[in-house]
């Protein structure tokens, strides 16, 4: 970056000061370049053909983590001088503590935990009032400070008391921050709670759904739900996430044969190596397992750390491959969607096929993951998805469509349904449509109503206000309403298909 | 086999056409014509007059054989047709019959919960109900009946043997807001409401509020001393009157405030409603 680069960084009008801490962070780490590319990923990657995701030039810190904080609960911390908490005060307070020096790519934690199963032991003896006073604090506390979209709360699969709680108090708050996913399995979780679930989803576009029943074997010691719907390993997280872009790479290609036999292999040989070397600087250069307090305190261990192999733009790059005109687009024309299954295969198979390292979590090969996009990135739809305008009439297509590709990922693939504001009314039919899609294989859903302030961008909530100040030029609390107004106006997604 | 009969519309996913996630199926032709109806284009059957078919932009319809043809792939949904029949009809009607439309609703499982047949006014067309929800049935699809309440169930057990329930709407109480409303006295509906509940298919009671067109809170009284013991097992739906797609005098007829539907609302509690809905 050039010396006016910081300057402008230091003067910029429309950064609040954190933010402008953490731009001069990255700047400062993308001043070296401690790892080695090839020819042929810089190729790739000056052509816009894969990316890093702006992890930065030396990854000194995984890029999202997912501490055990029922481990914390039960033990405490060290580091941090803290006893076991005792009480739902000790427990509340000392995750405030924990939360403040929990890193990741966005400095911000994007993990605040299991919620519900954290908190639970602790409401004995403590009235709904107190609970729900104290849990207002404590969650305005992570809006607040965190103040990232990207974090992210579990609950469920189980019916809990302190599940309900978060529930309530969330429909309450109207906080963009944290995420909440909902971990649902129709043989575990009571329609009864997924109704509150889904009422409260649309008043405040929280909780998102996981299908738990599939997710629950993804990684031996339970998982996390975070960020843009990334599922982790608890207890450790994810090194990385780099991404073939998808379009980018179509335009390289001269045939679909091109693509499938030369492009396609090379580019996802090339950034499977460009992980493995991300992944030994961190391990082996970076120290930061070596230094952790987390690692220490027994929160995370390296062991449970694996790379997210990310996928963005499938709908751009048939379209591409194909030359489809305005008459045909991926998501409803039956040739797009066999050439977009035949791509994911062959990725899935040579992914599947490469010796990740120091993914022992995920027996050592990387996990693949539908990247939703971010900032303003126009011509590359999240993942697999379908892009906005072209949606299926029938949205059971839509979600047949999607359910056909969900399998090829396991470390997180979703879709986003806006929804008329009358479905509060109606939770069952919103829930019909939950457990039907999770029958055929369906793995992640959210909603949000079409008339709300919260709104969902590729998997973050941000509010449409918070945007509109920012689009003018005003400093804003979170990050994420920077990334989410620029991809707001370059995906159209005011313009969402409405069919709900 | 029952005949092709005229279907409007069908909707994959409904969510105010009752329980859960429901595909919506609406017939065309009704035997009434309530003031408040907010698609009067499902009213009557097309004459072939020609005007939509001049007047679409889109040049999806045409006359053949003295009757509309309609092109769903040139149409693009513009309305004007709707805008131009001054027949209270739509010429983007699908003539099928119940295997086709079983078809059709079957072919959005897992994700539906039902189907409800709607109108129009579904129950002029009941050997087509009875064969749709034998079908539906067998293969684990409910069925419901959406209905004016003006045609006697009592003289369709068998198609109440295959429905899961009606949902019924009472316009009014009394049978001079009702002739207001509608054209037609209620006693039907009176004696419907009645009877759907003795027989335990009285899936849902709707009662649309208006201000100075009927008579709510009466309808929610009479209503509630007809069901008698049973208040307590029915689900009342009270809907706020929107002038959305209305024509005629009530075109620009005022919305009830929220403080009357509140009272409405307390009142149907008050008076032991099992549920009570607002919409
Ligand atoms: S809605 Fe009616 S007028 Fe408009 S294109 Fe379709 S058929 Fe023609
Ligand atoms: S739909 Fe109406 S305007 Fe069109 S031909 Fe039929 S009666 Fe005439």
């Amino acid at each position: 970056m050039s010396d006016n680069g910081y300057l402008n960084i230091i003067t910029a009008s429309n950064l609040t000061y954190k933010q402008k801490v953490l731009h001069l962070a990255q700047a400062a780490e993308n001043s070296v370049r401690p790892l080695k590319t090839t020819k042929e990923f810089d190729r790739f990657f000056e052509a816009r053909a894969l990316d890093d995701m702006q992890e930065g030039n030396a990854p000194y810190r995984p890029r999202y983590i997912c501490p055990d904080y029922q481990h914390f609960s039960g033990h405490g911390s060290e580091f941090l001088h803290l006893d076991a908490p005792r009480d739902l005060d000790d427990l509340l307070w000392g995750l405030s503590m924990v939360y403040n020096n929990v890193p990741s790519v966005t400095s911000r934690p994007v993990s605040v935990g299991q919620l519900d199963k954290i908190i639970d032991p602790f409401l004995d003896g403590v009235s709904d009032d107190e609970a729900k006073r104290a849990l207002k604090h404590f969650l305005n506390y992570i809006d607040r400070t965190v103040a990232s979209g990207y974090c992210h709360a579990n609950i469920g699969p189980e019916d809990t008391r302190a599940g309900r709680l978060l529930l309530e108090v969330e429909a309450e708050l109207q906080n963009a921050v944290p995420n909440f996913t909902l971990k649902y399995d129709p043989a575990v979780t009571p329609d009864d709670f997924m109704r509150l679930a889904l009422t409260t989803a649309m008043k405040c576009a929280n909780p998102a759904f996981a299908n738990h029943a599939i997710h629950k074997h993804t990684y031996q010691g339970g998982y996390q739900v975070v960020s843009c719907y990334n599922v982790l390993p608890l207890g450790g997280g994810a090194y990385c996430l780099d991404r073939l872009l998808l379009p980018g790479m179509a335009r390289l290609a001269t045939s679909v044969d091109d693509f499938l036999d030369n492009i396609l292999p090379s580019a996802t040989g090339e950034l499977c190596n460009y992980m493995n070397e991300r992944i030994r600087f961190e391990v082996e250069e970076s120290n930061f397992f070596q230094s952790s307090w987390l690692v220490k305190d027994g929160l995370i261990s390296r062991e449970r750390f694996t790379g997210m192999f990310g996928v963005a733009g499938m709908s751009e790059c048939v379209k591409e491959l194909l030359h489809l005109g305005d008459e045909r687009a991926y998501g409803t024309d039956p040739e797009a969607d066999e050439l977009a299954e035949k791509i994911m295969q062959k990725i899935y198979d040579q992914v599947n096929e490469f010796d990740a390292v120091y993914s022992e979590v995920a027996g050592g090969r990387f996990t693949l993951h539908a990247q939703a996009g971010f900032s303003d990135q126009v011509g590359v739809t999240p993942g697999v998805r379908v892009k906005v305008g072209d949606e299926p009439e029938v949205l059971y297509d839509h979600i047949r469509q999607a359910a056909s590709l969900h399998r090829f990922f396991n470390a997180g693939v979703s879709d986003i349904f806006p929804v008329e504001p009358t479905a509060e009314k109606n939770p069952d039919a919103l829930l019909d449509v939950i457990k039907a899609a999770f029958s055929i294989d369906d793995k992640y859903l959210s909603f949000y109503s079409s008339d709300g302030d919260l709104v969902r961008i590729t998997g973050f909530l941000v509010k449409r206000s918070e945007m509109e100040k920012y689009a003018k030029g005003e400093a804003v609390l979170a990050d994420t309403s920077h990334d989410g107004e620029g991809n707001w106006r370059a995906n159209d997604l005011a313009d969402r298909k409405v069919r709900l | 086999m029952s005949a092709h009969v005229p279907i409007n519309n069908i909707i994959p996913f409904s969510l105010v056409d009752g329980p859960g996630a429901r595909c919506s199926v609406f017939l065309q032709g009704c035997n009434i014509r309530c003031a408040y109806c907010h698609n009067p284009e499902t009213q009557s059957l097309c004459v072939a007059c020609g005007a939509c078919v001049r007047a679409c932009p889109a040049r999806a319809l045409t006359l053949e054989a003295g009757a509309v043809v309609w092109d769903s792939e040139l149409c693009t949904g513009c309305d004007t047709c709707i805008g131009t029949c001054t027949y209270r009809s739509s010429p983007r009607i699908r003539h099928m019959d119940a295997r086709e439309v079983f078809a059709e609703v079957s072919s959005y499982q897992p994700f539906i919960r039902g189907v409800t047949t709607s109108g129009g006014e579904c129950m002029l067309y009941p050997e087509f109900l009875l064969e749709l929800f034998g079908l539906c049935r067998a293969a684990g699809i409910g069925a419901l009946i959406d209905s004016n309440g003006t045609i006697d169930f009592s003289e369709h057990e068998g198609l109440l043997n295959v429905a899961d329930g009606v949902m019924i709407d009472v316009k009014a109480w009394s049978d001079a807001w009702f002739v207001h409303l509608t054209g037609t006295d209620g006693a039907t509906v009176r004696k419907n409401l009645a009877f759907l509940a003795e027989r335990d298919k009285l899936e849902e009671v709707r009662v649309i509020v208006t201000e100075g067109w009927n008579d709510p809170e009466d309808a929610v009284d009479g209503i509630a001393a007809t069901l008698g013991r049973r208040v307590g097992a029915a689900r009342l739906r009270l809907m706020r009157f929107r002038h959305f797609g209305v024509r005629g005098p009530m075109a620009s007829a005022p919305s009830p405030s929220d403080a009357r539907m509140d009272a409405l609302e307390a009142r149907a509690h008050e008076l032991g409603f099992g549920e009570v809905v607002v919409s």
